[in-house]
């Protein structure tokens, strides 16, 4: 292959650091002045991104940034003709038309929302759509024997005929790569992959790419855990607004959290986590003794005998990995909306024992419930902004039976003006917005509703530094003005850097309680694993 | 606001991309109701047919509303149809057979309605049967009913005078008008039209204070000018009819109710909520289960209400009654705009949607059309609609 005029100049204008060999040899993948608009938007300008073979590339910045659209382009979700530039993969020029198109080249991506079908088997998730057939009947045995194969090369040690909804996250995503792999896959990319897996799910999954790096497979990363990109990248890619921003190798660059981040946001940030100054820590406003409780289906403990306490004005983390129960304990309290069979415990507010049948029971004594999964549980994500911030307090607006409209508003724009909302009104759909701005719309939601208690359950998650940055500051302000603050996180850091006692569950168990001033990261591992 | 005006063509083409789904059912009408003029030699824009057109309208109109709110919430009644024909009959037998005043008479049906509504609403809720099964198994039931209540006597025919004043009657007019116009009727029209102005003026107004997004004036005033003119133009068919028919009333009052329901109460929004996600709203504070207890009692409430009028309309109650009427009411509901994946829709638009699926048996019927035809043109123009509306919504 000759090498065109463009490549030479792509080449030249992507850094030019040493003399390339002919691409087809050392990179698998060359995406060449990538531009894809949307109407009134310019989602990549001009984005160049190159993937060496065989290795672990990561993808980073912040949302919006364009990470996803690139590898929609690149996937043929968004067809060839709707973007300009070029896609160089194996050496050629390609015109995907759709994913069906990439995926007969080799390039697979295992998305954040798995796309498995819980009700089927593992082996027939794993051949979906490519099945072996013999004269155009499914060969099963074969089916099997070869799922097999792929789930030894994933280390997934489970029986194939078993249904994909008795497997937890972790494992389905193993499947998942099962699956890929099972379709000859050359060129893996992930899109978030440790966003819903514990750390031990995480690190394994960490340690199985780095497997298939070395069977030859390229993986691709889109991730926001900067530690885990340190931990594993070989080059990592950092875009910002549509555009490349620097191309760092693990080898000769800084690849420091710092310099990543630097380059996210074009700034730095010194200190992820702000600092409260003055501490105002007084009664204890909500407590939960020995709380245990069944799940009625399957007749499973899932929490033992737990025992809490937030006080007023303090933070308390409920750290743990997932699967733990902690989002199951909070929503035990917060009127036990999936109606856990609960078999022995008491809630106090205050002084006061408290039964909440129901979440609007648990709203109107001043608990709220910041939800993990704020597009599945968490918002009506077709409607506007200022519909969803007033949902769980409509009281408050009410002119008789009517609600006043005008009050609405009000409220929608406080919040927006306060928690810094970005959107042109309150009167933009919700679905419109970004996953931080999505946030912060449930946390105002939550807000308005007056709680004394607040429940934050995984409140950064999939949001990008600079939001974060602000729930952050949020957090504090509100401890601040007196309000208790739960907060459920899987990010270590983030946890230590926040609360000020946490409780560490393990299996549905409290297995420690530690003040922030004796908790280290490996303390609270320990507890953490253990059961 | 940022952007500063765009000009005004741009405006009326940006408008019709973007709304498409919500213009084609108007469009869809007046283009039905055009090409049945003019196929009926101008048989359709008459007086006497625009009265009639609303007297035929109304039951299903009602259904449309009931039928509404339970696609918002994503759950579906095939039932109504065979609730309102029972209800039709009950109400028959109670005044013909059984001589009970015609007031207490409906009242008891209501009543009726609203038990088989708290039936099937607990089935859905609290046993969890889905409310396809549910209702599936009602429609058995109450054609069943239906057909046993009438089983003796055959059909029965109504002969109380306010009970078939409801779908025939008129409003009364000033008493000693000779004018040959309705004045009571232009009346009603001119201040209807008053009061649209004016609410939407607010509307826009409030919207502007609020820098939510409006369109030009312009378009603001050709919209307000259209509406008015559509009003007084039927206003002025009917006036110089017979006047306002009484059906139109029942089923304008029904309207108001529900739109207010819908758009100003706290039970209103909890209906979007669990629509478009009913999790988060569970998660939020609302009681989902009473909420849609809520939406099954009404529609059996209004299927009640939907059996008078056909009843009275027909002055009599046949055990045929309430065959397909589901199907027209679910049409209209999904024509006007209700979204197939639930959490959107109006009840002032399902009314149109009623418009749609009327205009089109009323024109088919007046040119002798055969029933099998009418079914099939429905069934084509019903699954356009909502082509469009899918369509437009992945946008």
């Amino acid at each position: 292959m000759s090498i065109s005029p463009a490549v030479l100049r792509s080449q030249y204008q992507y850094g030019g650091r040493r003399e390339e060999p002919s691409m087809s040899e050392e990179y698998i993948l060359e995406m060449r002045n990538i531009t894809k608009e949307f109407p009134n938007i310019k989602a990549l300008s001009d984005v160049n991104f190159k993937v060496r073979r065989g290795e672990i590339h990561c993808l980073v910045g912040e949302n919006g940034a364009g990470k996803s659209t690139l590898m929609k382009v690149l996937s043929g979700v968004w067809k060839y003709g709707t973007y300009t530039g070029d896609i160089v993969y194996e050496g050629e020029i390609q015109k995907f038309r759709g994913i069906a198109d990439s995926e007969a080249k080799g390039i697979a991506i295992i998305y954040q929302e798995l796309a498995l079908f819980p009700e089927l088997s593992v082996y027939e998730n794993i051949y979906f759509g490519h099945e072996i057939t013999d004269k155009g009947a499914i060969d099963w045995n074969e089916t099997i024997v070869n799922s097999q194969k792929y789930l030894k090369k994933v280390r997934l040690n489970i029986d194939p005929s078993v249904k994909v909804k008795t497997l937890n996250t972790g494992k389905q995503q193993l499947v998942e790569i099962a699956k890929a792999l099972s379709k000859n896959c050359k060129l893996l990319i992930f899109d978030e992959p440790t966003s819903s897996l514990n750390e031990d799910d995480s690190q394994n999954l960490l340690n199985l790419m780095r497997e298939l790096k070395s069977q030859g497979i390229t993986c691709i990363m889109i991730s926001h855990k900067l530690r885990e990109i340190t931990a594993i990248a070989d080059t990592i890619t950092v875009l910002r607004d549509g555009s490349t921003i620097c191309s760092l190798d693990a080898k000769t660059d800084d690849i420091s959290e710092a310099n990543i981040i630097k380059n996210m946001v074009g700034r730095t940030i010194d200190d992820i986590y702000p600092k409260r100054l003055e501490k105002n820590i007084t009664d204890v406003v909500f407590e939960v003794r020995n709380l245990s409780a069944e799940d009625r289906a399957t007749g499973r403990q899932i929490l033992k005998n737990i025992s809490f306490n937030v006080r007023k004005g303090e933070i308390i983390g409920l750290q743990g990995l997932m699967g733990a129960g902690r989002t199951e304990c909070a929503l035990a309290v917060f009127g036990n909306p999936y109606k856990y069979k609960i078999t022995s415990g008491e809630i106090w507010m205050g002084d006061r024992r408290v039964n909440f049948r129901n979440p609007k029971q648990a709203i109107k004594n001043g608990l709220a419930y910041v939800s993990e999964d704020r597009k599945g549980n968490g918002l009506v994500l077709i409607q506007d902004i200022k519909y969803n911030i007033t949902l769980a307090n409509l009281d408050e607006l009410l002119n008789g039976v009517a609600i006043d409209e005008n009050k609405e508003v009000g409220v929608a724009n406080k919040y927006k003006k306060e928690i810094n909302i970005k959107a042109p009104t309150v009167a933009q759909k919700v679905n419109t917005l970004s996953g931080g701005n999505q946030q912060k719309v449930q946390i105002s939601k939550w807000l308005f509703a007056r709680p004394k208690v607040l429940i934050l359950d995984e409140p950064t998650r999939g949001i990008d530094v600079g939001a974060k940055y602000e729930i952050y500051t949020i957090m504090n302000r509100l401890v601040k003005e007196g309000m208790s603050i739960i907060m459920i996180s899987s990010e270590l850091p983030e946890v230590l850097g926040m609360s000020d006692r946490l409780y560490v569950m393990s299996e549905g168990q409290i297995t420690g309680e530690l003040s922030i001033e004796e908790a280290t990261e490996e303390k609270v591992m320990k507890m953490a694993i253990n059961s | 606001m940022g952007r500063k005006q765009q000009s005004l063509g741009k405006e009326v083409v940006s408008l019709l991309k973007n709304n498409a789904a919500s213009y084609m059912m108007y469009f869809a009408l007046v283009v039905i109701m055009l090409v049945f003029q003019i196929w009926t030699g101008g048989k359709f824009f008459t007086a006497q047919n625009i009265s009639n057109l609303f007297n035929q309208a109304a039951y299903v109109a009602v259904l449309a509303i009931g039928m509404t709110l339970i696609l918002i919430l994503k759950h579906i009644d095939l039932s109504c149809g065979y609730v309102a024909g029972l209800s039709g009959a009950v109400a028959a037998i109670l005044m013909e057979k059984m001589g009970i005043n015609v007031w207490i008479s409906m009242l008891i049906v209501l009543l009726m309605g609203l038990a088989i509504g708290f039936y099937q609403g607990v089935l859905v809720t609290k046993v969890g049967i889905p409310a396809f099964i549910t209702t599936l198994a009602g429609m058995f039931i109450f054609r069943g009913l239906l057909t046993r209540s009438l089983a003796s006597s055959g059909t029965i025919i109504v002969t109380d005078e306010t009970f078939k004043a409801m779908c025939q009657g008129y409003i009364p007019d000033i008493p000693g008008n000779s004018s040959g116009i309705h004045m009571v009727t232009m009346f009603i029209a001119v201040v209807a039209a008053v009061i649209v102005v004016v609410f939407q003026a607010k509307s826009r107004m409030n919207k502007k204070k609020y820098g939510f997004p409006v369109v030009s004036l312009p378009i603001f005033i050709a919209g307000l000018i259209t509406v008015s003119a559509v009003i007084i133009f039927a206003a002025w068919m009917l006036a110089i009819n017979n006047g306002i028919p009484i059906s139109a009333l029942i089923v304008g009052g029904i309207l108001a109710i529900y739109a207010f329901i819908l758009s100003k109460t706290k039970l209103g929004r909890h209906i979007y909520g669990i629509g478009g996600n009913d999790q988060a709203a569970e998660l939020s504070g609302v009681d989902v289960k009473k909420v849609t207890l809520f939406a099954f009692c009404s529609m059996s409430v209004l299927a009640a209400v939907a059996g008078f009028l056909y009843t009275s309309r027909l002055s009599s109650a046949t055990p045929t009654a309430g065959l397909a009427f589901e199907m027209d009411a679910i049409a209209s509901s999904y024509i006007g705009g209700t979204a197939v994946s639930g959490g959107v829709g109006k009840v002032t638009n399902a009314i149109i949607g009623t418009f749609v699926i009327m205009s089109l048996t009323n024109g088919m019927n007046l040119m002798m059309i055969d029933i099998s035809y009418q079914y099939i043109v429905k069934g084509i123009i019903f699954v356009i609609a909502v082509a469009f509306d899918v369509k437009s919504r992945k946008k």
